[in-house]
């Protein structure tokens, strides 16, 4: 039995993620609904691990959206459920996030926001501690491991003591740290839930919004009181007065070191449910401090809001912050953006002697996409049969593995927003311009917000080729199981939806499915579809290799490539234009494969001209 | 109170076997905390982790800070050298792993002893075993983890005992790999004790 399952109080070793799972379990969490994004995606991939022996109801959402409304239909039939998704996952859902706090809740309701400070993952660093303020929901933002639990736990208690959702912020540092986690027991779950009607509550004609809107307000000023005497808000003592810290989330952690470390005398108010502001709390502090600096990743949310009570109580008094040029709006924080600042802020030299200063430039290491990829061979197909016009050529891209195909050799994606950006931006490209324009995304963010564009595209009649690239699951975020799979979030058997006759059933006439690995059938589609005078859709389809390696293995069928010295020409094709991270030029002008990170796919032997690779006899393990 | 960086290339074991060492740590009664990292980086980019044994709350190691870089690239353990301080231990493999950039020919692989020696500028304290052909003497490429974190448990500055680790090592790799992976991280071992 998985450890998050423990009756037991137990002391346990948990990535941050793993934590909120264990603190919703303890809640009594009865539904989940999610659609994968790091750095959240763990919550989901720990529930469909464990969802069905833990009695949860869990879902792979086909968006985020859609995730929110299925988790808060659960909630106003009065289960416990929850919701999780990276921060711009929150962009997708923000249409339902803002009324929902109209209707309120019935059975505790938790959303977690991962946001992603320094874009480890992600391609904006959004601060969405604005979220809750827009919708103005109760927020708590935990510091580690521990609170990650004890948060969401009491996150469920205190939406439904106030009836409505509560968003549990989190950032990177949260989600993915390990620590030590003493668990509670687990809690009492209802099973189904039942629906009592109540349209003046959960219709939102302008008439009942309106009423919304003032039980919102009233709701949030119960929120206050418990704000103000959360145990989640803390002075934490460091001996004196001097310097008084107001900080949330990780960035706690490293104020408390520096100050341990270096004997800076102050305190520290730890706030722990940052929305609403425990204003009384904070004017207290303001009052009790001679200097005042002011920690948070992101926009200087608290540091607004301390500036506006300081200047009535203490207009004098120094606040050290974004403002003043201390910290930074942007990337993460850690102990050398402490010794930076508090450097500057006290006058003491708290930055590291003698750091080592290399004295050669490395080559860059960009993650790129793996050797054996099934994208490699799209990519290279459709460039081969753009030929002379690839220059020219528009690559509309996506989010996932293929976002790769930016690097070299393949150079093939030149404009990125957001998910499902690719298709609908594709066919703005193809009005605007003449220049040829081809549209890529995976099959998971087919269904996330890949499909609507290709509707768009056949009303608008926008011309261009849009590759769907079918590698049966969502791979860059840990294989979860997506709609076009047959397999749903609980592993059980589902219906597999198919990505064609969606396309079908838009009125694309131009679809082609092709195997990935018959390279010379691939550039063929290509060839056509750019000739075709419409939308052309080509579904390129094959397993993701890290997946299909592992069934070669389980069947001991798994065998490398090697390059036959004496046949190989050193013509470099397999390098310059196919570009598998396991082939390398050697010093001596010779060419090789890696075979310690060859995926045994075999393509580089097709597209040798001399015919120099071949597989080994030899099976690997 | 230690602080390691623990750094590699996506898809060679560094979440693992950094999790093999908090483990161990936390199974001697010592505090850890550890950042991984997800995602995106692990498609044959850099990853670094970090770990944090002993009585702190943050997870991340700053300049200077580290006291052992453990690293599974000869490369990535030099662009981890910011965090090195003269006394630093470090742990290494000497089997590139070369990135895109070399193998198109655009960029040249560094000379590994030159890196090293570079490295042996900071600190004296470094240990440089061949991990890919320890593990294929163990019997797969995919040992190359157990055959350093065996090499880590040489060192006098590693914060756990050998036996901590053998038995969470033993706990969490499969079944099947269990004795190529105690052979790995003997020949680790045997081999840090010598050099």
């Amino acid at each position: 039995m998985n450890d998050l399952l423990t009756k037991e109080k137990k002391r346990l070793f948990l990535l941050g993620n793993e934590a909120i799972v264990r603190g919703s379990l303890e809640a009594g969490l009865d539904f989940a609904a999610c659609y994968p994004g790091t750095p959240s995606s763990e919550i989901g991939n720990t529930f469909f691990e464990i969802g069905k022996d833990a009695k949860v109801y869990f879902e792979f959402s086909t968006n985020e959206k859609v995730a929110l409304e299925v988790a808060a239909a659960a909630s106003a039939c009065g289960l416990r459920s929850m919701t999780f998704m990276k921060h711009v996952g929150l962009n997708v859902a923000a249409d339902a996030f803002m009324t929902v706090a109209y209707t309120g809740v019935r059975g505790g309701f938790v959303m977690i926001s991962a946001d992603d400070p320094g874009c480890h993952s992600s391609q904006n660093e959004q601060d969405n501690r604005y979220y809750a303020r827009i919708a103005n929901i109760p927020m708590l933002e935990p510091a580690n491991a521990q609170e990650a639990k004890d948060m969401t736990k009491v996150g469920f208690e205190l939406s439904e003591m106030l009836e409505l959702p509560v968003m549990v912020r989190t950032t990177t540092r949260l989600n993915h740290v390990r620590g030590i986690v003493h668990t509670g027991e687990l809690g009492p779950q209802r099973g189904k839930g039942k629906f009592d009607k109540d349209p003046r509550r959960f219709v939102t004609i302008p008439a009942h919004a309106r009423l919304g809107h003032i039980k919102l307000l009233e709701r949030m000023a119960k929120a206050l009181e418990v704000s103000e005497k959360s145990e989640f808000n803390k002075i934490v003592d460091m001996d004196g007065s001097e310097y008084g810290i107001i900080t949330s989330g990780v960035s706690y952690n490293y104020a408390v070191d520096i100050m341990a470390a270096a004997g800076i005398k102050g305190k520290i108010l730890k706030l722990g449910m940052t929305w609403p502001l425990p204003e009384a709390m904070i004017s207290d502090f303001i009052k009790s401090v001679d200097k005042l600096v002011i920690i948070e990743e992101g926009e200087p949310l608290l540091e607004n809001a301390v500036m506006v009570l300081a200047k009535d109580l203490k207009p004098e008094i120094p606040v050290y912050g974004k403002r003043s040029g201390h910290f930074s709006v942007m990337g993460e924080y850690g102990p050398d953006v402490m010794k930076s600042a508090f450097s500057r802020i006290t006058g003491m030299d708290l930055m590291p002697k003698d750091v080592p200063k290399p004295k050669q430039e490395l080559p860059v290491r960009p993650p790129s996409l793996c050797p054996g990829c099934p994208h490699r061979s799209t990519y290279y197909a459709a460039k081969r049969a753009l030929k002379q016009n690839f220059e020219n050529a528009i690559f509309s891209s996506d989010i996932g593995c293929y976002t790769l195909g930016i690097q070299e050799p393949l150079n093939m994606a030149d404009f990125l927003l957001c998910m499902g950006s690719s298709v609908d931006a594709a066919g703005g490209f193809s009005k605007a311009t003449d220049q040829p324009v081809l549209a890529f995304l995976g099959d998971s963010t087919f269904f996330h917000s890949g499909i609507h564009g290709v509707v768009n595209a056949v009303y608008n009649r926008h011309k261009f080729v849009y590759t769907i690239l079918d590698n049966r699951t969502t791979a860059m975020t840990g294989h979860q199981p997506n709609p076009g799979m047959g397999t749903d979030g609980r592993g059980d058997p589902a219906p597999m939806i198919s990505i064609e006759d969606i396309v079908k059933g838009c009125g694309v006439d131009f679809i082609r499915t092709v195997d990935t690995s018959d390279i010379k059938e691939m550039q063929k589609a290509y060839e056509d579809a750019l000739a075709h005078d419409k939308l052309a859709v080509i579904i390129a389809k094959r397993e993701c290799v890290l997946l299909e390696v592992r069934s070669r293995k389980k069947a001991g069928e798994f065998k490398t490539w090697q390059i036959n010295q004496e046949e190989c020409k050193k013509c470099q094709v397999c390098i310059k234009t196919w570009g598998c991270p396991a082939i390398f030029l050697a010093d001596d002008g010779t060419v090789h494969i890696n075979e310690s990170i060859c995926n045994g796919c075999g393509i580089c032997a097709k597209v040798c001209p001399f015919k120099a690779i071949h597989e080994n006899e030899e099976v690997r393990k | 109170m230690t602080r390691i960086v623990v750094v590699g290339v996506g898809g060679q074991g560094v979440l693992f076997a950094s999790k093999v060492l908090s483990e161990a740590a936390l199974a001697e009664g010592h505090n850890a905390v550890m950042s991984e990292v997800h995602g995106m980086a692990q498609r044959g980019g850099v990853v670094m982790c970090n770990i944090c044994v002993g009585c702190i709350e943050s997870s991340l190691v700053g300049d200077g800070e580290a006291d052992i870089i453990f690293a599974f690239e000869p490369m990535e353990a030099y662009r981890a050298l910011a965090k090195a301080n003269k006394g630093t231990r470090f742990v290494t493999s000497t089997s590139p792993v070369v990135p895109v950039v070399v193998s198109i020919g655009k960029m040249k692989y560094p000379d590994v002893e030159g890196l090293f020696n570079e490295i042996r500028e900071i600190t004296p304290k470094l240990t440089a075993v061949n991990a890919d052909k320890l593990a294929l003497e163990a019997g797969s490429y995919v040992t190359a983890n157990s055959v350093l974190l065996g090499a880590l448990a040489g060192t006098a500055e590693c914060p756990v005992s050998k036996e901590k680790l053998l038995e969470v090592l033993k706990r969490i790799v499969p079944p099947k790999t269990v004795e190529m992976n105690l052979k790995a991280f003997e020949l680790g071992l045997k081999y840090a004790k010598r050099h």
